[in-house]
């Protein structure tokens, strides 16, 4: 199955100073044309497959940050791009900051950068596309011993 | 009359092929997109890998009435393409139509989201919008062939576009709005806008939208196929001209979204009742003035 | 015969007669009792001489005199004297002159013709045909049931919401019977004489139910209803002195005749005109709807009873008993495009009302629209749209008004925006509700059938100008109703859930309209060839199925489509859902899909609103303009009668 074909972004900008954010959107430019890959920029959490973050992640966002991921439905990737979104970067130190996404969610791929480049951006896409593919083909597994399960449990 | 068994093949290739030759002609609107943007696009059969996808994922409901509305939408969109291609009354595929969006718009407003009800009530003023104008296409039908029952149009000696050409361009027009396309893409877009994140279809998760996607692909064929309904007639090579003739209207919608800027509700509203008085009305006038 | 002569008296007088009971009975209970009662009586009543002519006549118009008919002749016409001295009694104490004026100038010249003019040739009173049929069963179910409601329903505004008014329910229950008496009266009778007399009843007992409360404003409302219907009135006074002095007849049937027969002047179209006339005041139609709208004060059972099954079917009766006089000619002109324009402007100035009972008030106005630019066009295709139209709209408003007079009982509010998520905080209420709006306009309903009708025959009339009214209001029909249903279904706060007054009685009502409904929708190609189209046959010496049977097959199946489509996918799908989410509100759900963070950081509840477009669609934009267009278009056609008569 072709589901690593399809993977739509949701792009969430935590307290990042919009560096990485402009990168991010000049991947979506005729230049860089992200959209070879499949790649829509959705907006939408409900219809996202990656969780592209910028930006640390502070003490007002956390909670946001982490009702978006439960939203998400199974398979996902999360994708932290830029310096403070792996670690904190520069802020790190702030009175609010908490530090990189993975102090909230579970990150699967890091892009580092200060900003990152489209380049590389795009790079960790394509890593996280394989990457959602592995988890779709799990998730899928998982799904049918559950049904298996449920339906020993039926009879 | 037609045999029953040409209306029962019409109504099967639809139902096989609709989904088909919906999902490519999706992919091709992305490519010819990309390439008029300057960009690579993505594969022509990306809209099948995208519902292929959407099926795997997870079904989160934001509520559980959902998917009864997305499923009743599917099936009176369907209802709509069978009546049309099994040759039957247009009226009713107009009415049924109304149904459907109908049902698309209770499946968005029953979850309390502040972007589906936005989007929701977009789609009621896009309804509100078209509706008139598809309406009198169907009168205009009438008019022109005496009936209006599609099996029956079909089988005229001079295409429908001869006797009215100001409802074609109205047709033309109000699909803008039916296709999704700017500017008249306000409740949804099939783009990157994210400016009421996804309108309508915000809520739909997973196989939801999946169906939805789905359904719209019946929608633009049933759509295409009001296009070509203007040019068949009782000489067989009509069915080639239509076809031409449809792929002209789907690049031209191709062209207009490409090329202009979402308009506001307002703008919309006013630009097609005015274009539907105009062409439709004038239209209207003049044949009921020959045909008397 | 004989019988069904004292049962057509028997179902005349009796009315007035019961509304003695709850009259003069002070106790709650025993009054409750007797409305009841008195209720079921009319009901069997009217469903027994229904179908005592069906069967024993097989649907053969008949026309006769009633037991008593000269003493009931001088009944009526010191009826009319009195009527005319109760409305210069409230004048008075009202000061309105002018409205005073207005009564004696109609009754002292209408009872003089009818006392001294010679040679008024004799005409039977009663006339039974298969659209006495049809009206006699939906005011006698339709209208009854609303009178069983009101029991209920007067209880719960007394008790619950305004216990500051003066209690008058007596007064209310013993109207609704006066008015049961006069729709029966007025749809049996033949003669025009007789019409008026009920005619005014109806209208005068309408102004004591809408001045109900004696608030300021239903007095200014009651007092505006009286002078337009009285307007009406006087057009329907005008035309029965013209046939009594020139053609010596109070017949309408002969009125009809007199008016296709290409033989006889055009001067014969003039009472068809007046008749017209005041039918168009009755059914509130543009420039007359003010009264209508202003009718929304009175308690709910009155504006269920009048703008459903009664008062307002008064005019549209009058105009489909007249419509094959107005086939074709410059009076069906004034009828139809008055009714074609009401349709649309009375649909888009519903868009913007929040208020249930005005969006009703408006979809009234809209639909009864609709009906009458039906009648007015006089094909037979039109007119079978707008017996069906009268049906539906019948069952389908009562249900909708019964159903926000509940909702607003319970709930206090009738507000359409307090109606979020009704679905989950009352689901009985709100399936009723649910059930009423799709009546009113879901596909392959009634409203869709008849406005395929009324579409197809518009096209072949030819007028374009309705084509285009008809497409138009049809959309603006749809934007309306449809986010109104979205409402009830939306999620709501399942915390806001109040106590539900409603009484049993209420519910007894509306569940029977509602199965009425349903029953109407998978049956009416039943009631098309038994009732429908046999009134055609009557009317026109032919009749042609309107719908082809295909369409009307797939109809049906489309019906059950949006019930059974729905319910079988619950079946297969409700193990699929694999974790409830909330709803998508930018991350920023406290908890549930009803509060989200504000800028404070601190948790607000969110509102989804619906659209009302008051700069586009709202009163003060478009009603006077729409008064001022109508009134234009009801000017220039008549103007135009008036010249053909003369010249």
């Amino acid at each position: 199955m072709n589901i690593n074909k399809s993977p739509w972004l949701l792009h969430y900008d935590g307290s990042s100073c919009n560096g990485c954010d402009i990168e991010v959107l000049a991947c979506t430019t005729p230049v860089y044309d992200v959209e070879r890959f499949g790649v829509i920029n959705t907006g939408n959490p409900l219809h996202a497959d990656i969780l592209l973050i910028t930006g640390g992640i502070n003490t007002q966002n956390a909670e946001v940050v982490r009702q978006i991921y439960e939203q998400m439905p199974k398979p996902k990737v999360v994708l932290a791009v830029g310096t403070c979104a792996c670690t904190g970067g520069i802020f790190k130190e702030c009175y609010n900051i908490k530090g990189g996404a993975d102090t909230v969610i579970p990150v699967d791929i890091y892009v580092p950068g200060c900003a990152a480049r489209p380049e590389s951006i795009i790079d960790g896409v394509v890593k996280a596309t394989a990457l959602f593919k592995e988890k779709a083909d799990l998730y899928d597994k998982e799904e049918t011993e559950m049904r298996k399960a449920a339906k020993r449990g039926n009879v | 009359m037609i045999p029953v068994i040409y209306r029962v093949i019409s109504i099967v290739a639809y139902i096989i092929l609709a989904p088909l030759l919906g999902g490519l002609l999706d992919g091709l609107d992305r490519k010819i997109s990309a390439r008029m943007q300057g960009r690579v696009g993505p594969p022509l059969l990306q809209p099948f890998y995208d519902f292929g996808k959407l099926m795997k994922k997870q079904f989160l409901a934001a509520s559980r009435l959902q998917i009864l509305m997305i499923v009743s939408y599917l099936f009176f969109i369907c209802l709509t393409g069978v009546l049309f291609f099994g040759g039957f009354d247009i009226l009713l595929c107009v009415f049924s139509l109304t149904t459907a969006v109908m049902f698309l718009i209770l499946a968005a407003t029953v979850t309390h989201s502040p972007f589906s009800s936005q989007g929701t009530h977009r789609e009621m003023m896009q309804m509100m919008s078209y509706e008139p104008m598809v309406l009198l296409t169907a009168v205009g039908f009438y008019l022109a062939t005496g009936s209006f029952s599609i099996s029956d149009i079909i089988r005229q000696n001079v295409s429908a576009i001869a006797l009215m050409p100001g409802f074609f361009f109205g047709f033309l027009f109000i699909l803008t709005i039916k296709f999704r396309k700017s500017p008249f893409d306000l409740s949804t877009s099939h783009h990157a806008h994210q400016e009421v994140v996804k309108g309508v279809t915000t809520e739909m998760v997973g196989v939801e939208y999946a169906i939805t996607i789905l359904t719209e692909w019946y929608e633009n064929i049933f759509l295409l196929g009001m296009v070509a309904l203007f040019f068949i007639n009782s000489n067989p090579w009509s069915i080639l001209v239509a076809i031409v003739a449809v792929f002209i209207v789907f690049f031209i919608e191709i062209l207009v979204d490409n090329t202009s800027a979402r308009v506001k509700w307002e703008m919309m509203l006013k630009l097609s009742w005015g274009v539907t008085l105009i062409c439709g009305g004038l239209n209207l006038f003049i044949l009921e003035i020959i045909k008397r | 015969m004989e019988v069904l002569r004292i049962m057509v008296l028997a179902l005349v007088v009796a009315p007035f007669a019961m509304a003695l009971f709850p009259a003069l009975i002070r106790h709650d209970k025993i009054r409750a009792a007797s409305v009841y009662i008195c209720g079921v009586i009319t009901m069997v009543l009217a469903v027994s001489v229904s179908f005592i002519w069906l069967i024993s006549f097989r649907g053969e118009e008949i026309s006769f005199d009633l037991p008593a008919g000269e003493l009931i002749n001088h009944v009526i016409l010191v009826g009319d004297i009195f009527l005319m001295a109760l409305v210069i009694y409230f004048c008075v104490k009202y000061k309105k002159p002018l409205i005073a004026l207005l009564s004696i100038v109609q009754t002292v010249p209408t009872c003089a013709f009818e006392l001294f003019a010679p040679g008024v040739k004799e005409c039977p009173e009663i006339r039974i045909d298969y659209l006495t049929f049809i009206m006699m069963l939906i005011i006698g179910i339709i209208g009854v049931a609303i009178g069983i409601y009101a029991v209920g329903y007067m209880d719960g505004y007394h008790n619950h919401h305004f216990k500051h008014l003066t209690d008058r329910r007596s007064f209310f229950l013993a109207m609704i019977f006066v008015f049961y008496g006069a729709m029966f009266g007025l749809v049996l009778s033949r003669s025009l004489t007789w019409m008026y007399f009920f005619w005014e009843i109806t209208s005068i007992t309408s102004f004591l139910l809408i001045g109900y409360t004696r608030s300021d404003e239903a007095v200014t409302n009651s007092f505006r209803a009286l002078w337009m219907n009285l307007l009406g009135g006087l057009g329907m006074a005008i035309a029965i002195c013209m046939c009594i002095g020139i053609y010596h007849t109070v017949d309408i049937v002969d009125v009809v005749k007199n008016a296709q027969d290409p033989a006889m002047s055009s001067m014969t179209l003039l009472p068809v005109a007046l008749l017209a006339f005041g039918a168009l005041t009755k059914s509130a139609q543009f420039p007359f709807s003010g009264w209508l709208l202003g009718a929304m004060v009175a308690p709910t059972p009155s504006s269920a009873l009048l703008h459903s099954a009664t008062m307002v079917k008064a005019g549209v009766y009058l105009l489909i008993r007249l419509s094959t006089a107005m086939n074709g000619n410059d009076v069906g002109q004034m009828v139809y495009l008055t009714g074609g324009f009401t349709f649309l402007a009375a649909s888009m100035l519903a868009i913007s009302q929040s208020d249930g009972k005005k969006v009703l008030a408006y979809s009234t106005i809209s639909n009864l629209g609709l009906i009458v630019a039906c009648a007015g066009a006089g094909y037979p295709d039109t007119v079978w749209s707008a017996v069906f139209l009268l049906i539906f709209h019948a069952v389908s408003k009562s249900l909708l008004f019964q159903c926000v007079g509940a909702i607003e009982n319970t709930t206090g509010s009738r507000d359409i925006e307090n109606m979020q998520g009704l679905a989950t905080r009352h689901p009985k209420l709100a399936m009723l509700l649910m059930v009423g709006i799709a009546g009113m306009f879901l596909a392959p309903f009634g409203m869709l059938i008849s406005k395929w009708a009324a579409l197809k025959a518009f096209i072949d009339a030819p007028s374009a100008l309705m084509v285009i009214f008809i497409s138009f209001g049809s959309a603006t029909t749809m934007f309306y109703w449809t986010k109104w249903f979205a409402k009830i279904l939306g999620s709501s706060d399942t915390r806001l859930t109040n106590k539900d007054y409603t009484r049993r009685g209420e519910y007894i009502s509306m569940f029977l309209h509602a199965i009425l409904l349903v029953g109407l929708c998978l049956t009416f190609p039943l009631i098309s060839t038994y009732a429908v189209e046999p009134m055609m046959m009557d009317m026109y010496g032919y009749s042609s199925p309107v719908i082809s049977d295909t369409n009307i097959i797939i109809m049906v199946i489309m019906v059950i489509a949006i019930f059974v489509v729905p319910g079988i996918c619950y079946l297969f799908t409700r193990n699929w859902v694999d974790k409830d989410v909330m709803a998508y509100m930018g991350g920023a759900n406290v908890g549930d899909n009803e509060r989200f963070v504000d800028v404070m950081g601190q948790p607000k509840a969110l509102r989804v609103s619906n659209w009302y477009i008051e700069n586009w669609f709202g009163e003060a934009k478009l009603f006077l303009p729409s008064v001022i267009i109508s009134v234009f278009i009801i000017v220039l056609s008549f103007g135009m009668v008036v010249g053909g008569a003369f010249r």
